[in-house]
């Protein structure tokens, strides 16, 4: 937000404005450029998604639409998506069902405020930056909840109970390997966090020791489970509940929950990259061919990619779980560990 | 206790492997045939849209006949003896002039029976299974060129003795 109020200065007669519009347009402007970002982003990923399942399951995927390998596919159904009719079914909560699908969404977008995409593109440094992103990223749940209740939909409703228990088992491990990462740094800030690990890829929380990188499959499998992806998409388990919490959505109400399911992946994504994989530092710092290789927001994006194909590769490799295993992994099996790793890490800063 | 570590070993293993099988996938060839710009080559024998090579038909009406549902219409008159003598390219003589040869292909059944029982082998299934039209119409395909002779005299009716 610093470098866009930077760039505003810019505009003639800009320092001419009141006071409150100086505070309130590079909050605006930067709300824009992440959501333009993240809608760019999401198209591209569900392209991307299509392509990864259909090239394992030896199929070829979307080829026509725009030319290169159906690149323009996406586009073309969210265009769809756009013009088609906007039902609200008659014995629905018509409040909470339109209100629904854009609690979901608020929980994934107001996440990316802390997100750091470079050194100095970021909208906002909270020093409690992680520990904001883990409950703000709770608010889904109530958006999910409501669309399950509010369709008035058995199915709709399974879907969001199961979608509730879920996140809400899945956040305590998550947070547990967050933890492995906030101990050695000593601040929750992401830019700290970044900071960090600077210096290349031995730096990076992965491979520091061996309770950080448990600590990255930990937290890697928990934020599987949170954002609702196989194999632990038992909310939407299109086999037994039709779609879920959005059986009942159509039109624009349903891209918006396609929507927040792809920010949401893609955020779990960047806090991962942030924590474990050095967020926008280079791979290899002060590289013979130039100091600095990519520009930072670029390498955070690769690195983010990274970590959303092994999110594909696992969901086209894996069957869902059922419910009762579902929550044995998650309280039996990732707790207990998560555990032990905040207590390694723990004694790992204490006695090191 | 020691079930419970195997168990999640066992789980990492199994989850490790078919990420391999996946990994294996994603770089063998796909099957997809990219259809209206790739196509099967059609086998030999395989059924399709019905040609008449008409430069060959005697007009002997054996495919007619042979027709479970009746979907070509053949009509014939002999040719003149003025005429010259014209051949199949087997060397059959050609004594019938072939006016209407219709096929409509809304009726056919794809028996194939018609192109079995053709002397001169001038009836045949192409490969071609592309040919929807918007109108039913359409589907009758005409083969004969030849017109009916219009110079020929027509016989006495017998209806008009009487």
């Amino acid at each position: 937000m610093e470098s866009i109020a930077r760039l505003l200065q810019l505009i003639p007669k800009y320092s001419e404005l009141p006071e409150f519009l100086r505070a309130l347009i590079p909050v605006v402007v930067s709300c824009v450029v992440v959501f333009a970002l993240l809608a760019l982003a999401v198209l591209f990923l569900v392209w991307m998604e299509r392509k990864v399942s259909a090239h394992i399951q030896d199929r070829l995927g979307p080829m026509y639409v725009g030319g290169w390998h159906g690149w323009a596919q996406t586009l073309a159904d969210a265009l769809k998506l756009l013009l088609k009719e906007d039902i609200v079914p008659a014995s629905v909560d018509r409040t909470l069902f339109k209100m629904a699908p854009f609690i979901v969404f608020l929980g994934a977008f107001a996440a990316y405020v802390v997100l750091p995409f470079g050194a100095t593109s970021f909208v906002a440094d909270l020093n409690i930056g992680i520990l904001y992103i883990v409950a703000v990223g709770s608010l889904s749940v109530i958006g999910i909840i409501m669309a399950g209740w509010a369709s008035n939909n058995k199915y709709s409703l399974y879907g969001g109970m199961r979608a509730a228990a879920q996140i809400i088992s899945y956040e305590i491990p998550s947070a547990m390997a967050i933890m492995t990462v906030i101990i050695p740094v000593g601040s929750l800030s992401m830019v700290d966090i970044v900071n960090a690990q600077k210096g290349g890829i031995q730096n990076w929380f992965i491979l520091r020791n061996p309770f950080t990188f448990l600590g990255f499959i930990v937290y890697f499998i928990a934020s599987l489970a949170e954002v609702n992806r196989t194999p632990f998409d038992i909310p939407e388990a299109e086999s037994e509940l039709v779609a879920g919490y959005h059986t009942e959505y159509s039109g624009m109400r349903f891209a918006f929950f396609f929507l927040a399911e792809y920010a949401n992946m893609f955020l779990v994504a960047g806090v991962a990259t942030t924590l474990f994989l050095g967020g926008w530092t280079q791979v290899i710092p002060g590289s013979f061919i130039a100091p600095q290789l990519l520009p930072g927001p670029i390498v955070f994006f690769l690195k983010a990619l990274l970590i959303i194909f092994v999110q594909m590769w696992l969901r086209w490799s894996l069957p869902r779980l059922r419910v009762d295993q579902l929550m044995y992994l998650s309280w039996k099996v990732l707790l207990p560990i998560s555990f032990v790793l905040v207590l390694g890490v723990g004694c790992l800063a204490v006695y090191w | 206790m020691l079930n419970y570590f195997r168990d999640i070993g066992l789980g990492i293993v199994t989850v490790l492997k078919s990420m391999g099988v996946a990994w294996r996938h994603l770089f063998t060839p796909s099957v997809t045939l990219q259809y209206p710009t790739q196509k099967w080559t059609m086998p030999e024998r395989s059924r399709s849209k019905l040609f008449n090579k008409i430069e060959d038909c005697i007009g002997c009406g054996q495919c007619a006949r042979v027709c479970p549902t009746n979907c070509i219409t053949i009509q014939t008159e002999k040719r003149g003896k003025e005429e010259p003598e014209i051949f199949a390219s087997d060397g059959t003589a050609i004594k019938l002039r072939t006016y209407v040869y219709d096929i409509d292909m809304t009726l056919c059944c794809y028996c194939a029976l018609c192109t079995f029982g053709c002397p001169t082998h001038c009836l045949f299934m192409t490969g071609e299974y592309e040919y929807a039209v918007y109108d039913k119409v359409c589907h009758i395909y005409p083969f004969a060129t030849e017109k009916q002779m219009i110079s020929k005299t027509p016989k006495q009716q017998p209806a008009e003795k009487a």
